[in-house]
């Protein structure tokens, strides 16, 4: 099968189990959701739009790791990671097989959240509906990486927001300066470049996290 | 002493008992690893014996 | 003394020279300088100490390289030993950094300084690097996901950095500005000396907890053989 077909059928099959379990999208639905009306709650009469525009790019981190902590829980209870190592595919169409999956869960949970941040709190406009587009490229390409690696370790849920909070610091930089800042396409070009970096490294070295 | 003064020898102390902590740990370690070395010689010892 | 104890010793000996010399000359030679009175003389220590713990991060990345395509069998305990020594002069870099502050500013941190924000992001992600590493069970995949995670750290140090310096727009206004020394004469040699001290006294600490993690190992391995 070819590279493109591998992980069309890698992402398909994600979303497949998660067309029939329905659990991990409306937990991140809720859990954005519930994470907005804390924000509301956390932001003082005085504050400005562009405190809830920052908000916002905190959301949108958390909910991705909400539904990141998923990523790789089923593949290791059923031990379909060997397998998958084992098939003859290039490793890395694992990694990207899943981005796509959780990129598609994202971007579907952002169908809501965006509407209800803009009800909740203020209009979103278009530069932030593109760096937010960007930005899930980047979060997507290195969280489904970190959840990877995270996943070998003894204390998975622990470890994992450890190693991808620092890694997203430059993506809630770039996101929030393109929606609070004039010059914005300084901003999405960050994105933009950090989505390449990211991804090409992501894509070079995952056949390290899964094999030995 | 001047407070620029007192501060700059406070940031020249606290590299120095940074390095003098370090100095402690690998202490310890060594100790360690002697006892560590000492009971190993204890058991070669026993079995060329035994 | 075989041969690996003599290059210990010197390095040792090059560091303790170095750092005499060092600390002569920024506290008895270097002048003052003309913006900032005494106080600047941290400089001479905080720049040397950030520019080591960079070099321990590309260290560690280079060895975790060399983990990764050729195999070496000895990189990935280097690899790790070398971010060590990061991490502790990273903090260094923060501390130093901080009490800079306070003395020019008044606060005991600026978000403002691009690079003690930086070393702070960088402090948060090798510390996860220590996490992710007592979390997996000894053995190859251990050293595969540490070494993969220490060649991401490099590439993060620079995008970081521009990161940073584009949240400068938004978070806000740069107020202080600080100018550097004028390098020239007394100080840029004050300052080579101290770089070359602080490098030496890395390089040092580094061989010393690369023996010790050995001679940890071994034991071990004799342990297992005799019981």
């Amino acid at each position: 099968m070819t590279y493109a077909a591998d992980v069309a059928a890698l992402a398909r099959k994600d979303l497949l189990l998660e067309l029939r379990a329905r659990e991990t999208l409306p937990a991140m639905a809720l859990f954005v959701l519930s994470a907005l009306t804390v924000f509301h709650f956390a932001l003082p009469a005085t504050s400005s739009d562009l405190a809830a525009k920052g908000l916002l790019w905190v959301a949108i981190v958390f909910t991705a790791l909400v539904g990141l902590q998923r990523a790789f829980v089923v593949e290791r209870e059923h031990g379909v990671i060997d397998g998958l190592v084992l098939a003859p595919c290039d490793r890395s169409a694992i990694w990207l097989g899943k981005a796509l999956a959780v990129l598609g869960f994202l971007a579907a949970v952002e169908v809501i959240a965006l509407p209800a941040y803009s009800i909740f709190f203020s209009p979103v406009d278009g530069p932030t509906i593109a760096a937010v587009a960007l930005a899930d490229l980047g979060i997507c390409a290195v969280g489904t990486f970190v959840a990877a690696t995270a996943a070998s370790s003894r204390t998975r849920e622990l470890v994992l927001p450890l190693l991808f909070l620092p890694l997203v610091i430059p993506v809630v930089i770039g996101g929030v300066g393109a929606s609070v800042a004039g010059g914005s396409a300084r901003y999405l070009g960050f994105l933009a470049l950090y989505d390449a970096v990211f991804a090409i490294i992501c894509w070079a070295s995952f056949e390290y996290v899964v094999t030995e | 002493m001047s407070t620029a003064e007192k501060y700059v020898t406070a940031a020249y102390l606290v590299v120095f008992v940074v390095v003098l902590g370090y100095v402690l740990i690998i202490a310890a370690k060594m100790q360690r690893l002697e006892r560590e070395l000492g009971e190993l010689v204890e058991l070669a010892r026993r079995r060329s014996d035994g | 003394m075989s041969l690996r104890n003599n290059r210990l010793a010197a390095w040792a000996a090059l560091a303790l020279g170095l750092s005499a010399a060092a600390l002569a000359l920024i506290f008895f030679v270097a002048p003052n300088d003309a913006d900032q009175g005494f106080s600047q003389r941290i400089f001479y220590f905080h720049v040397p100490i950030a520019l080591t713990a960079y070099g321990c991060f590309f260290v560690g990345a280079w060895k975790a390289f060399r983990h990764l395509w050729k195999g070496d069998p000895t990189a990935d305990l280097e690899s790790y030993v070398a971010i060590h020594q990061g991490v502790i002069f990273g903090v260094l870099t923060l501390a130093t950094g901080s009490i800079w502050a306070k003395i020019s500013w008044g606060h005991w941190w600026l978000w403002s300084e691009k690079q003690l924000t930086l070393f702070l992001v960088l402090f948060l992600f090798y510390s996860a690097y220590f996490m992710l590493r007592f979390s997996v069970d000894d053995g190859p995949q251990r050293a595969n996901l540490s070494a993969v995670y220490a060649l991401f750290g490099v590439v993060l140090i620079p995008i970081s950095f521009l990161a940073i310096r584009l949240a400068q727009n938004y978070i806000h206004p740069v107020v202080f500005t600080r100018h550097g020394p004028a390098f020239h004469g007394t100080i840029l040699w004050t300052f080579c000396v101290s770089l070359a001290a602080m490098l030496a006294l890395a390089a040092t600490l580094y061989r010393i907890e690369l023996t010790g993690k050995r001679l940890d190992s071994r034991l071990r391995e004799l342990r297992e053989l005799l019981a």
